[in-house]
């Protein structure tokens, strides 16, 4: 009998072209390469200067998302593109993508959308493979069961060139999520919980793949919202095993097989979950029953807690560098020790990025704005991650329940995830925000972000106030 | 790449833990479509206020660290995106190694593939080094990568890991890409066994 492997050894050792050796690392095949505009021109220019073609366009795909404006379009059905150099970014990419014959959504085109979001709706993100992208976020596709993870400029022009990458092999660490969520509490609350359990820097050096009944029991939307976040724990993937489920998602999809194809690849992929008796390098457990919405309350998104928390003491740091590094999130943030979140009012609520923006994110909300008003000290932002979210939402009306309850709905993008495409916070305004990341300045220079799920912050916006968004279900029922 | 052997440079301490990528370079000067000037943006919220105007308090902006090329960071430099413009900033801004006691990954990876040398100390030896940049602006260390050593002020020499192939690369002048492109029979015989499991192009 052969040696049991994980899930990720299996598509480790299937994509090895070389195996790593004491002198070199191993010389890994990648299926899927996704491209966007801000991490890819200098890869194209290093092509250019020494004369190379891309290896195959076919396994190659761009889309527009970072720098783009998600502003609504004019009455000429286009997004307008004000800044000169974003403009500049998104002709390089358009040329780009010209040259090199590579398929490209461009902004505003039908499948335009953030790189995560439109990799799984047009079922190129399938299980068992190797996907990358100049992106950290591409763990997102993990959810499918396939290697994803994010890569470097230099290495962008390598994938391009070669379609293969330089890489030594991670360790393996489960994360284990048993026992049932309770009501309010979400998929965005694990993850927020994992990180601030191991800290940003606790999977340095690993894959994760993240097991147990809770795991099992998500949709393959939330599952994307855990995978996703995996690279904030500093984890190089995160992997979810592939089941009825993930199948489900897949069938019927653009890029998913189909007719006999479909009945191979469903074989092929039941032989991917980790064996039994496989072994991790480590392992960290965690209890769904134990957990409760949870919000940032600093500039990294270890820095998280209940809803219900208090925000730490520095002083109660038992390490010198923790202490500084508290100290300084807590002056960033304007906030005070032992003070609770709960009731603290907020400027914006932005409902978007890669980890929540999904139709099932938009649903929850609108569910729960219905007939309801924003409160009028607050801008929410909703922003549709792909082109097809949008329309699926508009198609189920509920784009009218944001707009009637004051939200501004608007085109696909990263947005105010970033703050790179004039969607931004105002120095010293406080965010609830749906994205992945808090960092000093992310979403603009001086704004504080509360990273929270679709719900906390669909109950903040309500209220106007960080707001426990269990107390608002209970009211409902 | 120029090879990388040994130098010796004056160090300058930002003892933080967890400096981001947006940190090292904020994403709205992520728009640009090469690496020039990105020197200019480093650590750009930190080291000009409000009008632009340089922040005195901020270390990089005090007289007596410029010239530094060696970088001391906090634990988990590096944490974040997958930016490159982190190391083309650093780099362009005259930095050629960056010393933590733990780099997030793919800064990690990225770093050494444009030549800015990511070196890893103990936890004591990163304070020592804190405190005596601290005391003294003018220490300087010496770097060997061929026998991957950081000579400190005093005569000790402290080694550093690399991955092989990195140092191999780096010290040799030796290019990733041109490596890579050395290995086309071995993905050629890869593809003809393997079916293609997408094409986006249908
Ligand atoms: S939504 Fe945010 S995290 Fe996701 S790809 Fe865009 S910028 Fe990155």
């Amino acid at each position: 009998m052969s040696t049991p492997q994980t899930l990720f050894e299996k598509i480790w050792n299937s994509h090895l072209v070389q195996p790593q050796t004491d002198a070199t690392p191993a010389v890994l095949y990648i299926d899927l390469h996704l491209v966007h505009e801000v991490t890819s021109p200098q890869a194209f220019t290093e092509l250019r200067e020494r004369g190379l073609a891309v290896r195959h366009p076919d396994r190659t795909l761009a889309t527009m998302d970072h720098s783009t404006p998600t502003t609504p379009r004019g009455s000429d059905g286009i997004i307008p593109v004000t800044d000169p150099q974003a403009r500049a970014q998104l002709t390089q990419l358009e040329t780009n993508c010209a040259d090199f014959g590579i398929p490209l959504y461009r902004l505003g085109s039908e499948n335009q959308g953030i790189v995560h979001v439109i990799g799984p709706e047009q079922g190129l993100t399938q299980p068992g493979m190797t996907i990358v992208c100049g992106d950290s976020h591409t763990s997102t596709h993990g959810a499918f069961g396939a290697l994803a993870f994010g890569i470097g400029t230099s290495e962008v022009g390598h994938v391009l060139a070669t379609q293969c990458l330089l890489q030594s092999q991670p360790k393996s660490c489960e994360v284990r999520i048993d026992g049932t969520l309770h009501p309010g509490v979400t998929a965005k609350d694990i993850i927020l919980a994992v990180i601030a359990q191991i800290g940003i820097g606790g999977g340095t050096g690993y894959v994760f793949e993240y097991t147990g009944s809770a795991i099992r029991s998500l949709s393959m939307e939330e599952r994307m919202t855990i995978c996703n976040m995996s690279i904030e724990a500093g984890a190089r993937a995160g992997l979810i095993a592939p089941d009825e489920t993930t199948f489900a998602y897949l069938k019927g999809r653009p890029h998913a097989p189909q007719g006999a194809d479909w009945e191979t690849a469903v074989a092929y992929w039941r032989t991917l979950p980790s064996d039994a008796g496989a072994t991790y390098d480590h392992t960290i457990v965690l209890d769904a029953e134990q957990l409760t919405p949870m919000i940032t309350y600093g500039t990294n998104p270890g820095m998280g807690m209940p809803v219900t928390g208090h925000v730490p003491d520095p002083a109660q740091a038992t390490d010198p560098s923790q202490r500084m590094a508290l100290d300084k999130a807590l002056h960033y943030m304007g906030l005070e020790p032992g003070q609770q979140l709960l009731g603290k009012p907020v400027d914006v609520v932005f409902l978007g990025s890669c980890t929540n923006s999904r139709i099932s994110d938009l649903r929850l909300a609108a569910e729960m704005l219905k007939g309801l008003r924003v409160a009028p000290s607050v801008r929410m932002l909703v922003v549709p991650g792909s082109q097809q979210v949008k329309r699926q939402a508009e198609a189920e009306g509920l784009d009218d329940i944001f707009r009637a309850a004051g939200a501004e709905w608007r085109e696909a993008g990263c947005s105010m995830c970033i703050a790179m495409n004039g969607d931004e916070l105002l120095p010293g305004q406080y965010a609830v925000s749906t994205s992945n990341r808090n960092f000093e300045g992310r979403q603009g220079k001086g704004g504080r972000t509360f990273l929270a799920s679709p719900l906390t912050a669909t109950a903040t916006a309500i209220t106007g106030v960080v707001t426990d968004v269990r107390e608002l279900l209970v009211q409902a029922i | 790449m120029e090879p990388i052997t040994t130098f010796s440079a004056k160090c300058v301490a930002l003892p933080n833990e967890n400096i981001d990528t947006d940190q090292i370079i904020p994403a709205r000067f992520l728009k640009a479509t090469d690496k020039a000037g990105m020197g200019d943006h480093l650590f750009a919220d930190w080291r000009y206020d409000a009008d632009g105007q340089p922040n005195p308090d901020f270390v990089l902006n005090r007289p007596e660290v410029q010239g530094a090329q060696v970088l001391i960071g906090g634990n988990n430099f590096g944490c974040g995106s997958s930016r490159e413009h982190a190391p083309w900033a650093l780099q362009g801004y005259g930095f050629r190694a960056v010393i933590s006691t733990y780099f997030a990954n793919i800064f990690n990876n990225n770093a050494l593939k444009v030549g800015l040398l990511p070196i890893v100390v103990d936890t004591e030896t990163y304070y020592e080094l804190v405190s005596m940049v601290e005391e003294d602006p003018t220490t300087a260390v010496t770097v060997d990568l061929t026998q991957q050593t950081l000579t400190l002020p005093d005569g000790r020499k402290i080694a550093f890991p690399i991955e092989p192939f990195a140092k191999h690369c780096l010290v040799n002048g030796v290019d990733q890409l041109g490596f890579l492109m050395g290995e086309e029979p071995a993905i050629n015989s890869y593809e003809s066994q393997h079916m293609p499991r997408i094409r986006t192009t249908d």
